[in-house]
């Protein structure tokens, strides 16, 4: 039962990584790529990280939970750090003069 | 299950082309910029999965950490870096 949530879980992040590679492909400007690459990255590597996690919990001793405990450390790092990365980069572009895509 | 997740590893790393012809075209540097990002992210998933199928995750966990880490700072630095040259 808990393999399936697991295998649940991490196809749903492969689901939102993918919609984030196909976010930054498709969209016009570089200001509306943002939101897909820094968004979606984040969310889909949250999930992968709490299916990998409860994966390696299932065989329950310490070394194992210490490890599972990594991999959601992981999960909350890069909850920090890719707004923190995208934010950084929309400020450079906006410093650097990128005008906003004003097409139809 | 390690089948399931050879297979979800290979997807991955087919997905992680995708934003690799962003960072090829990407017209403004700052395009070329949030690829390198995002294919930075996605290594940090694809070696917790490497690290499953090694068996040996207590040590991928460690690499994929410092990964996180390194492709953040590498960010952070690059857009410091460009937000004062004008060209795009």
């Amino acid at each position: 039962m808990l393999l399936a949530l697991c295998s649940i879980l991490i196809i749903l992040g492969m689901v939102f990584l993918l919609g984030g590679s196909v976010g930054i492909l498709r969209l016009p400007d570089f200001y509306t790529r943002m939101h897909p690459a820094g968004k979606l990255d984040s969310m889909g590597s949250l999930l992968v990280n709490l299916g990998v996690a409860i994966y390696v919990a299932l065989d329950f001793n310490l070394a194992n939970l210490l490890t599972s405990i990594k991999v959601l450390l992981i999960a909350v790092f890069i909850y920090l750090s890719s707004p923190t990365a995208t934010h950084c980069i929309v400020d450079a572009a906006i410093r650097a003069g990128l005008e906003p895509w004003k097409k139809g | 299950m390690d089948r399931f997740f050879l297979y979800v590893a290979a997807s991955l790393s087919l997905v992680m082309v995708l934003p690799m012809y962003r960072v090829l075209k990407g017209p403004t540097v700052f395009d070329r910029l949030m690829g390198v990002n995002a294919v930075g992210s996605k290594t940090v998933v694809l070696l917790l999965l490497v690290g499953l199928l090694y068996k040996r995750l207590d040590m991928f966990v460690d690499i994929s950490l410092a990964y996180a880490l390194l492709n953040f700072i590498a960010v952070v630095a690059a857009s410091r870096f460009f937000y004062k040259r004008r060209r795009l």
